[in-house]
């Protein structure tokens, strides 16, 4: 279990995160919605122990994170960040074997291909990083996190799943299957976390949500209590927005509703 | 061999480029043996390759005594050195690409080979006076590598305080900062030439021509340690600079300790890249033409980069200083300017490369 005690970070007199306190449980899904510059991102990297906050805690299993070495945390938690440029033309293969290597695996080829072949890129192995178009990016990084937690439970500790805007440059389809991807990594008693900015998608996937808004949590909890008109409207301004279908003439399109046709 | 078959710059289909990794270090070694046997059986007087095999295979008493000399007290000496120094060169070379991520980081283009000629030339200039004068009597040969690895350490440092912010090195940056640092350090050397006296004036000459001619037991040993050192922690870095790619952060969260392993990484280089100038003077571009080169082929991973820039190295400077004494002989060309001769093209090609891949929009 990964909890955060009312965490504070400032950075030079600005408060980035105002006393956050929240528990990310195995087997759960939690989604961090929220307007840009409301902390998601600083939240993140507190509880991935990237970041050192100004007060409070963060404690994988009861131990503070500051008290593991890197190698430790790397074997917990792996984390997806938001898109980056390589300077050097790594093959996609190298780039996930990396994550495989950072959990130690005996044969880090081996895990890396199937990484790859799990988000869909079996074929692209070869294929030089940066020649890769954005989303296929974004999924060989994807792929490079899951390498690095292979399995949701190992040695009967749960492994955490860090996915910063895992959706932002990838079309519907990846868009789904990658939440699904960390779906099952949660089902399997792994723990998931994921900054999302479609609330559509947020309400499908998370078992839990945190709003977040200006540093602070504005609620927390089941997607039908925390999805709702009046916080959408005061965290994000937009009104009368939650469960209402637009104006006849505007089409929409909204991907949970691929289940309902499915049946 | 099916690798073979495979053109320049393009990874195997199945991305896995571990083979083409240990076949070119299989092929370096060998070219690397070559290199060293043409750089002992080349030279403008006296022995040449029929006696270097007489030498080898144990029959050195048929030579005269001239031909023994000029082997062992001359020849050798000077390929020990222009080994090490070509292997340190670019092994700092690719170190410290690795740690900017841009593969124009070069110690020589960016001012940290200056820092440590102007540490040596303090050294010999102020070398005699009170402060200095106990430290270089008490440290003897290895006075100048130290001090030149103190320079070149300086120097490094400053380089990544100014041109890295927020763990992002922007090569404009980067490049110009490296112009500013060195030019301050030429300028400061300039400062003691100008209070040098003649036999000073006479020693610091040779740092900025840069040559192996003056290869001694005594340098080699004294550069040795340094290179030792640098060639030493290779399988403990290579694992965090691939991660470092990625950036600082994805590194720390693949279990690297970015900042030890910066820390590790700006000493080794100071320590190759300041030891070699206070043996050797400077010679640019080997850093920047090796580990290219090499990427082209066997890709950017550390793992073989890194031991393929140290073999490459030492055979690529044996081989242009084996020119530099044999193409105007009875003379000898200043090694420094056959490495910038091929090199200075090879780093235009890598920033007009990057100008259009930008202009492209790709990395």
């Amino acid at each position: 279990m990964i909890r955060a005690q009312s965490a504070t970070v400032e950075r030079s007199g600005r408060r980035l995160l105002d006393d956050v306190s929240l528990e990310l449980q195995p087997g759960e899904m939690t989604v961090i919605i929220g307007p840009n510059g409301a902390g998601k991102s600083t939240l993140m990297k507190a509880l991935s122990g990237e970041l050192q906050l100004t007060q409070g805690c963060i404690s994988y299993d009861g131990m503070d994170v500051a008290l593991y070495n890197p190698r430790q945390l790397a074997s917990r938690r792996a984390v997806l960040p938001q898109a980056s440029e390589l300077a050097f033309p790594f093959s996609a293969l190298e780039i996930v074997r990396m994550g495989a290597v950072a959990q130690g695996a005996i044969d880090p080829v081996a895990e890396a291909r199937l990484a790859l072949a799990r988000v869909g890129l079996a074929g692209f192995e070869g294929r030089p990083f940066p020649s890769l178009s954005g989303g296929e990016q974004q999924r060989v990084q994807f792929a490079r996190a899951l390498a690095q937690v292979p399995r949701a439970v190992d040695r009967g500790l749960p492994r955490a799943l860090f996915l910063d805007e895992p959706t932002a440059s990838l079309d519907l389809g990846h868009q789904i299957s990658v939440l699904e991807t960390a779906r099952r990594f949660a089902n399997e008693g792994g723990i998931v976390l994921a900054i999302l900015h479609d609330l559509n998608l947020a309400a499908e996937f998370a078992d839990r949500v945190i709003v977040l808004s200006r540093g602070q949590v504005v609620a927390e909890g089941p997607c039908c209590d925390t999805l709702s008109d009046e916080i959408v409207a005061s965290v994000y301004g937009i009104a009368g927005a939650v469960g209402r279908m637009p104006a006849a003439h505007i089409p929409f399109v909204l991907p949970q509703s691929r289940h309902r046709a499915a049946v | 061999m099916k690798t073979l078959a495979l053109p320049l710059g393009l990874s195997p289909r199945d991305g896995d480029r571990s083979r083409q990794g240990v076949l070119c270090l299989v092929v370096l070694l060998l070219l690397l043996t070559v290199a060293c046997l043409i750089s002992l059986g080349s030279g403008p007087t006296g022995a040449d390759l029929s006696h270097l095999w007489l030498y080898i295979t144990g029959r050195g008493d048929e030579l005269s005594l001239q031909e023994r000399v000029v082997l062992e007290a001359v020849r050798l000496p000077r390929t020990a050195l222009g080994l090490l120094v070509g292997a340190g060169l670019a092994v700092s070379g690719a170190m410290m690409q690795g740690l900017f991520r841009n593969p124009l980081a070069d110690p020589g283009v960016v001012g940290v080979t200056s820092g440590a000629a102007l540490f040596a030339v303090a050294g010999i200039v102020l070398g005699s006076t009170s402060l200095l004068a106990p430290v270089s009597l008490l440290l003897g040969s290895h006075f100048l590598p130290l001090m030149a690895f103190l320079g070149g350490l300086l120097n490094t440092w400053l380089l990544y305080r100014i041109a890295t912010r927020g763990g992002e090195t922007h090569t404009t940056t980067l490049i110009l900062s490296g112009i500013a640092v060195g030019a301050l350090s030429l300028a400061l050397m300039g400062l003691l030439i100008f209070m040098a006296d003649d036999r000073q004036l006479r020693d610091i000459t040779f740092w900025n021509l840069g040559s192996l001619g003056g290869a001694t037991y005594a340098r080699v040993i004294s550069v040795l340690p340094f290179v030792l050192l640098v060639t030493a922690i290779i399988p403990f870095v290579a694992r965090g600079l691939d991660a470092l790619i990625l950036g600082d952060a994805a590194a720390f969260h693949m279990g690297v300790p970015v900042q030890r392993l910066k820390r590790l990484v700006i000493l080794a280089v100071a320590a190759a890249c300041g030891a070699t100038v206070a043996v050797a003077g400077s010679i640019g571009f080997v850093g920047i033409v090796v580990p290219h080169l090499l990427r082209l082929v066997i890709g950017p991973s550390h793992r073989f980069l890194l031991p393929a820039s140290a073999i490459g190295g030492a055979a690529l400077l044996l081989i242009a200083d084996s020119v530099a004494r044999t193409i105007v002989a009875p003379a000898e060309l200043p090694i420094g300017i056959i490495t910038a001769l091929f090199g200075a093209p090879v780093f235009l090609m890598l920033l007009l490369g990057r100008h259009s891949a930008q202009r492209m929009g790709g990395a």
